[in-house]
């Protein structure tokens, strides 16, 4: 039987009397939203909190909504809430691609955006989601809050830029014309963790892409958006020819190791054929094409 | 800590330790052994329940979340002696074999038919595929829940479970 060791348990109220529990119990503490990453390590020894602050009862931190040129998403939005919301689906598809393919819709019922970035698992993949579409993380504390890029939201494998008087309250991602974005993902079977995944965002104007990036998850011990495929992608005309010289680039800036879901030779071949699929999905997408 | 909740309809308050599962609390406190307790690692959905009436794996939520909660088991279904037309379909259609994974599979088609009356296999396939049969008896577990669906009455008085 597999039971977590003894805790404290106290549900807060609101965010300033969450941020106020965790600032004073320090790193004994741990939120706990959805519960579907944390319960599992605690039940295994790998996550060890004396104290639980039950973040489930924070109204204010379940939303989608747009704000002028951003998406707002509340960091309670639950993994349903992000594959129903209307809004994701017009402006970010990727998150839907992506959504499908997480675990079951029983433990989407529960998992949160927030719970998924904060865990800072290497092969998960709403941090790859967010990275493509260069989102920011809105960090609050009692003195207010501070906007991190998601490129320096993971510091390392399960550890993020969020302190111990701090909580992740907000996810931003810009909006910006002509965008399109896919997400792609092999597993060993439905709704496992990624062997890989790969998703792409592009903005293009006038044939051109303006910006776009890749996010990779499951290739080595952090979330990397790979800054070298950003590169060539500003400034490049789509086609066939980039996508894959895009996914080239992906696979040799990565560094996925061999373990029970593949070789680290399988899982670098998956990283260039996965990218070069969601840029050319995203491409489309971005040109109004239903893919 | 003391936890209040709302089991099949009844007010529960119970102590209980801050780091007990839901599952153990609904099997060795409360005695409702019909919730079942499979893989612990949330893969097999044997030990699904409805909280608030959605599914959710109590291998992997404490009983002190469920707190305030309304908690429907597989006990709840039935109701004054009348089986749920899920129960029905199951016996219709010889939707289980060992049973093992059956309270979770008609809860999660509890929640289905009452948020979609009518769904398609396609639906009903991914509403369960959270949930693992070992007897592999999957055809019939879905055409148990299309029989439920085609026979569905009082869909008012059940979706408050």
């Amino acid at each position: 039987m597999q039971v977590p060791a003894p805790i404290e348990y106290e549900r807060a109220t609101s965010v300033a009397h969450a941020i106020a529990l965790r600032s004073q119990k320090g790193d004994e503490a741990r939120f706990i939203a959805g519960g579907h990453s944390l319960l599992p390590m605690m039940k295994l020894r790998l996550a060890n909190p004396k104290y639980l602050i039950d973040i489930n009862d924070l109204e204010e931190l379940f939303y989608i909504r747009e704000n002028g040129s951003e998406v707002c998403i509340g960091a309670m939005s639950r993994h349903r809430d992000l594959l129903d919301s209307d809004l994701l689906a017009k402006h970010f598809p990727i998150f839907l691609d992506a959504e499908r393919v997480i675990a079951d819709p029983t433990v989407r019922n529960r998992g949160t955006l927030g719970g998924s970035l904060c865990q800072a698992d290497p092969a998960e993949d709403l941090s790859a989601v967010c990275t493509a579409l260069d989102a920011s993380c809105v960090i609050t504390s009692s003195e207010g809050q501070r906007v991190v890029p998601m490129h320096d939201f993971h510091v390392g494998p399960y550890e993020t830029a969020v302190q111990d008087n701090e909580m992740l309250t907000e996810v931003r991602i810009p909006l910006r014309p002509g965008g399109g974005s896919a997400y792609q993902k092999v597993e060993r079977r439905a709704g496992d963790w990624a062997v890989v995944s790969a998703g792409a965002a592009v903005w293009i104007d006038s044939g051109i892409i303006v910006d776009g990036r890749v996010g990779l998850a499951a290739v080595g011990s952090n979330t990397p958006s790979i800054e070298p495929a950003a590169e060539a992608l500003k400034g490049a005309t789509p086609s066939e020819d980039l996508f894959q010289r895009v996914g080239e680039i992906a696979a040799n800036n990565c560094s996925p190791e061999t373990d029970g879901r593949g070789t680290a030779a399988y899982k670098t071949h998956l990283v260039q054929e996965l990218t070069r699929r969601a840029l050319r999905t995203a491409v489309a997408r971005s040109q109004g094409q239903e893919v | 800590m003391q936890v209040n909740m709302t089991v099949n309809g009844a007010e529960v308050n119970e102590e209980i330790e801050p780091r007990h599962l839901l599952v153990h609390f609904i099997r060795d406190q409360l005695g409702l052994t019909g919730t079942h307790w499979g893989c612990d690692t949330s893969n097999c959905g044997t030990c699904v329940v409805l909280i608030d009436g959605e599914p959710v794996k109590s291998c992997t939520q404490l009983a002190a979340m469920a707190g305030g909660h309304e908690v429907t088991t597989v006990e709840g279904l039935e109701v004054d002696g009348v089986l749920d037309p899920i129960q029905e379909g199951f016996m219709q259609c010889h939707g289980l074999q060992c049973g093992f994974c059956t309270p979770g599979m008609m809860l999660t088609a509890r929640a289905l038919l009452n948020s979609n009356p009518n769904p398609t296999e396609e639906v009903i396939r991914e509403a369960i595929s959270g949930q693992i049969c070992r007897c592999t008896g999957y055809s019939t577990i879905v055409r148990s829940i299309q029989w439920a669906a085609d026979h569905e009455t009082n869909v008012s008085l059940r979706s408050a479970s």
